[in-house]
């Protein structure tokens, strides 16, 4: 079908209809007409009542839960590339609410909640697998923090507890837990609330739902520019040359974000670092817990389809570049040799980078800035994609009611400012 | 491989680096007030395109030094070159 039979052109929610068991079997038997597209093509307006640039799980998750929790459905996604294709599409798919700060372990565990309902709400299987996580602990330092993490965690609520390495070596038959290794496993921060979801699929809902409240959403539609008069946005300008007006605008961007933040005169507390992952040939289950080692800096889950995703920690300095590198590949390597010396026949099919908004704090920077009507929603580091339903929740009501939420309060830009730094040492990739 | 002009040892391997940041000039700390002390130590230009930067060679002389590099492609140029 051609995009124009879609697109009602005035951009009006309408039912749509639902994804479902009964219409895959209708669809299999080739009864019916073709699936439809999950979300239309428009024509950009020349206003909207909120633009939101970059089409990412944030950003999409926003314009969803501003249509559905507030009714602003005037409402622009512009994504320069395809929607999806940043760090929404590259990170490792983990999700975990097992936080080291009160403030991040109540964040974090909102998300996962939204996330455990997440296909029901969509009409849209994400594939949530909530298979258990696993932090190794190496030596009595990083034990020592597991027990204040679970103990943290217990007090929000949140299913997690330290375990010994009999019982690792029960959850995951193939972890080497004998004491001679170079870095045995003490312990490990069990939380089996934890686990992996297909991170498209989250793009795809997000978009698809967002896009039947009448949001419009544009790819291949490069920002360029923000118009900023007398200290407040009135627009925005694409590579394609339109002036698209908005009184708000949003930065959602992920790598790109001190170059948004840069055209409105809004200086950011943000490097950019490239993190690498890669990911193996499809081989049978054997590995349904998602294991994480912060000395080692390496981190472990099996897909669906069997291949085993690998992912590190940033690289070692600030790039924009998103190639591989083979000193990536040679530690990552020696890495999960330590911990499972049973995949040395392993071989690798790909490895590709995401990236990485690294702020002072291992916090993002979430809500109003000093240009009236530019919000951001920036500086999600390595830890971005498990926070896209809350912030997107969040960054709705902030851009409703003008003021942030309770539960992004202590993410805002102002902070580095005043010195009242976050500190989530918990976040993924730290080493601690 | 990258490889790095060390003004002492010649181009290595980026691994025998460490990346220091962004090349700033530091504040006057008899004068300075916190929030300049802060926006130091926090902003950064993070620009896509060249820019310059400090670099420790860790793994052999020990020296530190300034560098252009382009964040894009990650060439590398000395200083005070302009192409």
């Amino acid at each position: 079908m051609s995009r124009k039979e879609h697109d009602d052109g005035a951009g009006r929610s309408r039912r749509r209809p639902r994804y479902s068991a009964w219409s895959l079997v209708r669809h299999g038997l080739g009864v019916g007409r073709d699936w439809e597209r999950a979300f239309r093509h428009h024509t950009p307006r020349e206003s909207y009542d909120v633009v939101i640039v970059g089409g990412g799980v944030h950003g999409l998750a926003t314009a969803h839960y501003l249509a559905v929790n507030h009714g602003i459905t005037n409402v622009a996604v512009l994504e320069k590339s395809y929607i999806g294709s940043g760090g929404s599409g590259r990170n490792t798919a983990i999700l975990r609410s097992n936080y080291l700060t009160p403030e991040g372990v109540r964040f974090y565990d909102r998300s996962v909640k939204l996330y455990e309902h997440l296909a029901a709400d969509l009409n849209f299987n994400v594939m949530f697998s909530q298979r258990g996580h696993m932090t190794l602990a190496h030596n009595d330092s990083s034990l020592r923090t597991m027990h204040w993490r679970a103990e943290v965690n217990k007090l929000q609520g949140v299913d997690s507890s330290v375990i010994d390495p009999p019982e690792i070596k029960k959850l995951v038959p193939y972890l080497d837990v004998s004491p001679s290794t170079r870095y045995p496993i003490l312990g490990a921060l069990y939380h089996p609330p934890g686990g992996i979801i297909r991170h498209d699929a989250v793009v795809w809902g997000y978009a698809r739902s967002a896009d039947a409240h009448g949001v419009h959403i544009h790819q291949k539609t490069e920002v360029v520019g923000i118009d900023v008069v007398a200290n407040r946005v009135t627009g925005v300008r694409t590579a394609d040359g339109r002036r698209i007006s908005a009184p708000v605008v949003v930065n959602c961007t992920a790598g790109w974000s001190t170059l948004i933040s840069d055209m409105a005169g809004v200086a950011m507390p943000v490097q950019t670092f490239p993190l690498q992952a890669a990911v193996t040939e499809p081989v049978r289950p054997f590995l349904d817990t998602v294991v994480v080692s912060g000395t080692l800096h390496t981190y472990v889950s099996q897909t669906d389809r069997g291949e085993l995703v690998f992912g590190a920690s940033v690289d070692p300095f600030a790039s924009y570049s998103t190639r591989g590198s083979l000193d990536f590949v040679e530690g990552l390597a020696g890495h999960v040799l330590e911990l499972m010396p049973a995949l040395s026949k392993m071989r690798l099919l790909r490895q590709w980078a995401g990236l990485c908004d690294m702020t002072p704090d291992y916090s993002p920077i979430m809500g109003l800035t000093p240009v009236e009507g530019f919000y951001v929603d920036v500086g999600w580091g390595t830890y971005g994609f498990k926070a896209g339903p809350v912030s997107g929740e969040a960054m709705a009501a902030c851009i409703a009611n003008g003021k942030p939420p309770e539960i992004i309060a202590a993410f805002g830009l102002d902070r580095f400012d005043e010195g009242r730094l976050v500190g989530e040492k918990g976040a993924a990739a730290v080493g601690h | 491989m990258m490889l790095l002009p060390c003004p002492n040892c010649g181009a290595r391997n980026v691994s025998e680096f460490r990346y220091v940041g962004e090349a700033k000039t530091r504040p006057d700390p008899t004068t300075v007030t916190p929030q300049e002390w802060r926006r130091h130590l926090y902003l950064h230009r993070n620009p896509a395109g060249w820019t310059r930067e400090t670099w420790y060679h860790g793994s052999g002389c020990r020296r530190y030094f300034a560098i252009e590099r382009n964040t894009v492609d990650n060439a590398v140029r000395t200083a005070g070159a302009t192409s």
